[in-house]
């Protein structure tokens, strides 16, 4: 079993404060961290190693600091790290990247198993990963909970507004993994002493020549961001007057169908 | 924090923060509450390896050194001291019989350790813990075994334990050159797990007599030489001592942590209570007792990664940081007030954990004894 895992070094939300005058974010300073349902998705990935054996192999697109996140997963117990990363990727959107991260993908594999974050907490689209399917073309199941490998077709709990649905799909498969798939494990002190020494390679435009250079970075990168803004948090309160309930309740029915909560 | 760490070294600690932090310190206040050992917590550490992070690889260990070792425990005790505590007392035993043994002895002991066990040293009598040439507990040769009897008394670990190292007069007339030291399993027949002390602090360690009643062991299982279990145990009295000073520290930088947090918020006569002198005169003092202490623990682990006994190092550091952990944490509880007086909040515990560090280990009157013994022998 060949398993590949995407993840992304993101600033930890937690530590992030607003720029009270620019409204955006401030980054310096704040801490990086591997995405956290990224990291579901390295310990699915894990659990499936020790349930079926094989490889994890886990790939980062960033810059070169980035590689502090792919000795985390090494030192959860991911077998192999590679960044991606050249000049000529910065600024590439989720359409970009997911075309460069499946260019990778095609490169390092063949992978029975592709795991993902549902969503990076930065940009907090969800796009890049099922993109990844899209361009190997291949099937994707998002918020998954469990994945249990039968020959060469996978049975695959997902997470879905109404409950949860079984879904039976054919390898390759594309995933994405959320808080509730599971919990992500602790490294070893064993596990991070190694990670700390571990080489880890680069993959670069070079290691890609069938790649479609008008595809990748700002160029190749259909999204253009207008501006980002904190929402303003507003709450009003409006009193019905009761005339008797039913009326009131259609009174109130009306004003919540018009503010499209009903 | 005073310490040049290296990068290794401050990745291991904050990988330990993250896991107490996240998984053990939710569930102290309840369990000092209860005093009670959490075995299934346990799990976090036996995952991570933090019962084997001095013991070499080659006995499945991480190999790490006592100095590396120190800065982990030190950061677990923040959190709580008696988990960290079982931790130390197992990998100590575990240290012991790899230092004092046979090879096939450790990898026995290494192999239970390592699957996720505890040990524990059965020592202490009820007339013997200052002075353990008064210990009454025998071993009498019976062929190639040997019959063990003795009441133990505050033996950490002894409920959980898998693995004791017992120590017994295999000639009672010898005084403390009668002691042999035997590694028993606790399933034994005739080993019986006495009342779990109620104790004043480090609630979450386990703490047990523990009676031996015609315990049959084989010959084989003594650790060393006959005779030799005095020395063993001063052996594992020294690592242990560095250890316990540790978490010490520990102790000290999270009744620091809280306090200087405290003094932040909590408000009287207009301000913050860190802008009156009298109140910074207090954490300055407990900053300057923290910070020495942890010096002197740091340079005692060192020597011992250089092959050093540290007998008189060992006892001033004990002695000098187990004091020193009084006044910080009791000046914790001062400038808390009322509240730290109160079990809502986090520093009458650090108090009460604190105290036997003056006391076990070797007391600190016993500390001064070998310290002044050793001067003695110096100045010859």
């Amino acid at each position: 079993m060949n398993i590949v895992v995407c993840v992304k070094q993101v600033p930890d939300t937690t530590e992030i404060r607003i720029d009270p005058v620019k409204n955006t974010l401030i980054r310096q300073g704040v801490p990086s961290i591997m995405n956290p349902f990224d990291k579901n998705a390295l310990e699915e990935a894990l659990q499936l190693k020790e349930q079926y054996g094989g490889a994890v192999t886990v790939i980062s697109m960033g810059p070169e600091q980035a590689k502090a996140t792919l000795r985390e997963a090494l030192s959860m117990g991911a077998d192999k790290a590679y960044l991606v990363t050249d000049r000529s990727f910065g600024g590439s959107d989720t359409y970009a990247t997911s075309y460069i991260l499946a260019k990778v993908i095609e490169k390092l594999g063949p992978f029975d198993v592709i795991l993902g974050g549902k969503q990076a907490i930065d940009g907090d689209t969800g796009q890049t990963a099922p993109s990844i399917a899209e361009h190997l073309g291949i099937a994707r199941l998002t918020h998954v909970l469990s994945i249990k490998i039968e020959g060469n077709k996978c049975i695959v709990e997902r997470e879905i507004e109404e409950g949860v649905e079984i879904v039976e799909a054919k390898l390759p498969i594309l995933c994405t993994a959320t808080k509730e798939t599971n919990k992500p494990r602790y490294a070893t002190i064993k596990g991070k002493i190694d990670s700390l020494k571990a080489e880890i390679e680069n993959i670069t435009l070079a290691d890609l020549p069938d790649i479609d250079v008008t595809k990748i970075g700002l160029k190749g990168s259909p999204t253009r961001v207008k501006s980002t803004f904190t929402p303003k948090r507003q709450s009003c309160c409006e009193m019905l007057e009761i005339i008797n309930p039913r009326e009131t309740a259609r009174m109130l029915f009306g004003k919540l169908a018009d503010a499209k909560i009903l | 924090m005073s310490l040049l760490y290296t990068d290794e070294q401050k990745a291991l600690i904050a990988l330990v923060k993250e896991m107490a932090e996240n998984e053990i310190k939710p569930h102290v206040q309840e369990l000092d509450e209860k005093g009670e050992c959490p075995k299934d917590l346990f799990k976090w550490a036996f995952d991570m390896g933090l019962h084997m992070l001095e013991i070499p690889e080659e006995y499945g260990g991480t190999g790490l050194s006592y100095e590396t070792t120190a800065m982990i425990f030190e950061e677990l005790a923040k959190v709580d001291a008696g988990y960290a505590i079982t931790l130390v007392t197992t990998f100590v035993a575990l240290r012991n019989v790899i230092l004092s043994g046979t090879p096939e002895q450790g990898k026995y002991f290494a192999d239970i350790i390592g699957k996720g066990n505890f040990a524990a040293f059965a020592l202490t009598e009820p007339n013997a813990g200052s002075d353990p040439a008064a210990l009454r507990g025998t071993a009498v040769k019976d062929g190639d075994d040997y019959i063990l009897n003795a009441a133990k008394t505050f033996i950490t670990n002894g409920e959980i334990a898998a693995l004791f190292v017992g120590f017994f007069k295999t000639d009672p007339a010898a005084g403390h050159k009668g002691i042999s030291a035997f590694i028993v399993d606790a399933d034994a027949a005739g080993i019986t797990i006495g009342k779990h002390e109620n104790k004043m602090g480090l609630r979450l360690s386990n703490t047990t007599d523990v009676t031996f009643e015609n315990v049959r062991v084989p010959a084989s299982s003594m650790v060393g030489p006959e005779g030799s279990g005095f020395k063993l145990a001063l052996n594992a009295l020294n690592l242990s001592r560095a250890f316990v000073a540790t978490m010490a520290v520990g102790i000290m930088q999270r009744a620091l942590d809280e306090s200087v947090k405290y003094a932040k918020e909590r408000k009287q006569f207009g301000q913050p209570i860190i802008k009156f002198q009298m109140v910074q005169q207090m954490l300055a003092d407990m900053a300057i007792k923290t910070e020495a202490s942890r010096v002197l623990v740091n340079n005692t682990m060192r020597m011992m990664d250089n092959g050093s006994l540290v007998r008189k190092e060992g006892s001033i550091t004990k002695t000098f940081v187990s004091d020193c952990a009084q006044e910080v944490t009791s000046n914790a509880v001062q400038i808390f007030g009322g509240y730290g007086y109160s079990k809502e909040y986090p520093v009458e515990k650090l108090m009460r954990d604190c105290k036997i560090f003056q006391i076990f280990e070797g007391a600190n009157q016993i500390q001064r004894l070998t310290i002044a013994n050793e001067l003695e022998r110096e100045y010859k």
